[in-house]
């Protein structure tokens, strides 16, 4: 199962080795089990989607990555280590970003200052510096800035700047969240439902820098979404759920012809 | 002939000039852009070494002498240097509208040939790989923001930063080439060829040579006293005359500096933050500002917008009297400045016009009211009148001469005269060379003693010297009762109504005017909007019954004040209707410059100008568009047909005819 070469894909792109593994893993909210005995990888510069119909527990899965739930049982295994049980900031601080599928972000503060904290992982001057605007966190935040600013460039929203974040629409604010999200420098960017409520203009938009975020930046990605067209467009593999239970993984044209996945996704009389 | 080609002050080419401001303005700006948040700029001497660097990668890839290279994108440092780096290895920039569909660049391409092209990024790159295959003499391409394009076939691509960096690491290889090709510009060798946005047909290649480019900007700065220390914003499509004599001809010559904007988006905050001291707009611009300023105050608070409309009444009354330094009663003069600290003042900064010091307008008439409106707060703001053909500069406004309804006197080295059938001819050193592989033309519209047709008709004003434009000489026509119809002059009068964005008046060879209405999205939508008036698009807006009202109380105001015009007064407009789509140049109805193609429109709907003459009161019609990605669709629509009150007049004749 451990497959460290990585592999070509169908447009040529070299992916590298495994960077998380999910082994065997279950996740039990009393008598309800969310996720059952699912394994499965994350390849270096890939882009790994996790679909699947309503309640088949994505969004959990997409939560024991980011460390917000410990699993019941099973191991993830994280840059070649097996990761302890862990608080999700520290997650983050292994560069593991997210974006969530309800929007998460300070509403009163400008988008700006929002992608700033993005940075926090990485300014550690103390609480006095910081205050009085001196030394360390001077000059922590004048190169936390331009790490900002690059990413506000790369995602076109310089004429926002400024602009308080409640006063955005909501395409403009999923881009804000991923702004944020990039401005960490994330070796895995987690998307959970990146167009959600997206119309077709702004589902391609986000598209478009979702590949484009990938191709720049090498980011590995793994994103969770309903848009089947979109999952299939974007992803180098996909893993299908259902019921808590992995019913599928490969290739979109694999996982596309899969009856299991098909029966999922149209109803089968049982 | 040694003293015709040594130029003026011996500076014969924009890269002479170029060496010049790095001895003497080495260390001053030459170029800001905002980027990453910050404005990052460039001086002389800097500037010069980017330029040589290109020039030598250029020189690397094979560029030969008498080359074409496309230049496309917005405006960036990058790519102004990229036309002097074109010129120093003698090659000559063709600078494109980058909004243009790939068929438009194709025909430009191959009608000049370029081998090279230098582009801003994977919009452009993507529509000249497009067309690339179907241009034979198309080798090589150069982008300047790699993103996107990393997966692209690197054969005959290249990033920007690396043929630079080539150029540095062959400089001992090219540098002798280099400089003895920069050496040999003289002052009638080709500076750059200009497109012109083709109001008819095909575009025409416009060549302009040294002498074209530094006389007329040697002139028009010390007309306007232009310094080093000035400030321009470089925001308009480089593709146009306007900004090459700006950004290129006047900042070369006075050695002041040109900022870029950090996307087209933020260009109001960039104007804000540079403050530019030299400025330049259409009028379109202006009215899209004075237009916001309206709605936003509109929406403001009462006793803003009380203390707003009171001070504004006061600048109208005495502005434009201060500004042109006539005299004007002390309490008057008191009370325009406490009017500067409330509102002139605030006002002007956040339109980013807090230091103009000269401000043109051109392009296109600019409504009275519009123009009044910017002078009133003491913005220098002045007409003047040119052309692709004449290197810009015909007529200007000098200080304490500006009105609205001229375009002011000859430029400096401009000769004016007015032939027969009224249409305006000019001569001048900024004269254009060619059309480009079209000698025809050339000929049709420059005589043997250098004098070129303007297409326009107009009049020298006995009192003061002052040209006035009244239409393009082939829309000025007759009505079928012999009366003169100048479209462009009803329109003009109609488009000041913010709700109006476009108007298209017709009416040459009929009975009555009738016109075509394209309401402002922005004005109208906001209206709307307060008065919980709902709409799904722009087509259910255009056909409301209340904007209707609205938009036929504007045509009678503006009937009623054609009507004082004597010689005008039978283009009142009878019937209108307004269209369901707005204007566009990607459908070809309007040029890249936002000019009306009237005699497309008129082609274009023709059903719909048949309804406006057969007397019916709906039309359906379907329309043909395409969408920014070129996908062509169909719009169909019922329009609404209705009458405009006219003023009584008895018919007159042309007086001069």
């Amino acid at each position: 199962m451990k497959d460290t070469e990585g592999y070509v894909t169908a447009d040529g792109r070299q992916i590298g080795g495994t960077l998380m593994e999910m082994r065997n893993i279950t996740l039990r909210f009393g008598g309800v089990v969310a996720i059952q005995d699912i394994s499965f990888d994350i390849h270096e510069g890939e882009v790994r989607a996790i679909i699947g119909p309503n309640g088949a527990g994505k969004s959990s899965m997409l939560n024991v990555i980011s460390g917000f739930y410990t699993p019941s049982e099973g191991e993830v295994w994280y840059q070649g280590a097996k990761r302890p049980p862990m608080k999700p900031y520290e997650v983050a601080r292994q560069g593991v970003a997210r974006t969530f599928q309800n929007i998460a972000l300070f509403e009163g503060m400008t988008v700006l200052d929002n992608v700033m904290t993005g940075r926090l992982t990485h300014m550690n001057a103390g609480v006095v510096s910081q205050a009085l605007w001196w030394g360390k966190a001077r000059n922590e935040e004048m190169e936390n800035r331009e790490k900002v600013e690059r990413v506000i460039d790369f995602l076109e929203i310089q004429n926002i700047r400024k602009t308080p974040v409640g006063r955005l629409p909501y395409g403009l604010k999923k881009r804000v969240e991923l702004a944020r999200a990039l401005a960490a420098e994330p070796s895995l960017l987690l998307l959970d439902e990146p167009m959600a409520g997206m119309n077709v203009e702004e589902k391609e938009d986000m598209s478009r820098f979702i590949l484009d975020v990938n191709d720049e930046f090498g980011t590995t990605i793994c994103l969770i979404e309903h848009d089947m067209g979109v999952v299939m467009d974007l992803s180098d593999r996909v893993v299908v759920m259902d019921y808590g239970k992995k019913i599928g993984d490969g290739t979109p044209d694999e996982v596309r012809n899969n009856q299991d996945v098909i029966d999922a996704y149209l109803g089968v009389p049982h | 002939m040694a003293h015709m080609t040594k130029g003026a002050e011996g500076l014969r080419s924009v890269p002479a000039l170029l060496a010049r401001n790095v001895s003497q303005y080495g260390r001053s700006p030459a170029y800001r852009e905002k980027e990453y948040g910050i404005w990052q700029s460039w001086s002389w001497a800097e500037t010069s070494k980017e330029i040589e660097a290109l020039a030598l990668g250029l020189l690397n890839l094979g560029v030969n002498e008498g080359d074409f290279i496309a230049i496309i994108g917005r405006n960036r440092p990058y790519l102004y240097w990229s036309m002097v780096a074109a010129q120093s290895v003698g090659a000559i920039p063709v600078p494109l509208y980058q909004d243009a569909v790939a068929e438009e660049m194709e025909y430009v391409l191959d009608h000049c040939g370029a081998r090279f092209a230098i582009v801003s990024d994977q919009e452009q790159v993507d529509k000249v790989i497009e067309v690339q295959d179907r241009l034979h003499q198309f080798e090589h391409m150069i982008y300047l923001d790699a993103r996107g394009l990393r997966k692209y076939d690197h054969t005959r691509l290249h990033e920007f930063s690396n043929v630079q960096k080539q150029g540095r690491t062959a400089r001992d290889e090219f540098s002798k080439e280099l400089k003895a090709r920069t050496a040999k510009l003289d002052y009638d060798s080709t500076c750059v060829m200009l497109y012109t946005s083709g109001t008819t047909g095909k575009p025409k290649g416009v060549v302009l040579s040294n002498r074209n480019i530094i006389e007329t900007a040697k002139a028009s700065s010390e007309f306007d006293h232009l310094k080093v220390d000035d400030e321009v914003l470089a925001y308009l499509p480089m593709a146009w005359v306007g900004d090459f004599i700006f950004s290129i001809g006047q900042a070369y010559w006075s050695g002041f500096c040109v900022n870029c904007p950090e996307s087209p988006e933020t260009m109001m905050t960039d104007l804000r933050e540079i403050a530019p001291s030299y400025y330049f707009a259409p009028p379109r611009v202006f009215e899209t500002q004075l237009t916001q300023i309206m709605i936003r105050m509109e929406d403001a608070g009462a006793f803003k917008k009380k203390t707003f409309d009171y001070f504004m009444a006061h600048a109208r009354k005495v502005g434009p009297a201060i500004l042109d330094g006539h005299d004007v009663g002390l309490l008057d003069r008191l009370k325009y400045r406490v009017g500067e600290i409330m509102v002139y003042g605030p006002l002007k900064n956040a339109l980013g016009f807090s230091k103009v010091r000269v401000g043109y307008t051109a392009g296109e008439a600019i409504g009275p009211e519009i123009f009044d409106f910017y002078r009133s707060l003491g913005i220098n703001l002045k007409q003047l009148y040119g052309q692709t053909e004449a290197s810009v500069f015909i007529t200007q406004q000098p200080d304490g001469e500006v009105r609205s309804d001229t375009v002011g006197v000859p430029s400096p080295g401009v000769e004016i005269r007015i032939s027969d059938s009224g249409e305006v001819y000019y001569r001048s050193p900024g004269v254009f060379v060619e059309y480009y592989k079209n000698a025809d033309s050339t000929a049709d519209t420059k005589d043997a003693e250098g004098w070129v047709a303007t297409g326009d008709a107009g009049f020298i004003e006995e009192s003061t010297g002052h040209l006035r434009i009244i239409d393009r000489a082939k829309d000025v026509g007759a009505m079928a009762n012999g009366a003169m119809f100048a479209p462009k002059y009803v329109e003009n009068k109609l488009k000041f109504y913010p709700n109006i964005l476009e108007a298209v008046v017709f009416g040459s060879g009929r009975d009555r005017c009738c016109a075509f209405i394209n309401i402002d999205l922005a004005a109208v939508g906001n209206w709307a909007e307060r008065n919980n008036i709902a709409y799904a698009s722009y087509q259910e807006l255009a056909g409301h019954k209340q904007v209707l009202d609205t938009i036929q109380a504007h045509i009678e105001e503006v009937n009623a004040s054609i009507a004082q015009d004597e010689m005008l007064s039978g283009c009142q407009v009878h019937r209108f209707l307004v269209l369901h789509k707005e204007l566009d140049a990607d459908d070809g109805e309007l040029t890249r410059t936002r000019k009306v193609r009237r005699k497309i429109i008129g082609e274009k709907f023709e059903d719909l100008v048949n309804a406006l003459y057969d007397g019916s009161d709906t039309v359906y019609t379907e329309t043909e568009v395409t969408y920014e990605d070129g996908r062509k669709g169909k719009i169909k629509a019922t329009l609404e047909i209705r009458d405009a009150k006219v003023v009584p007049v008895t018919p007159q004749k042309l007086a001069a005819e």
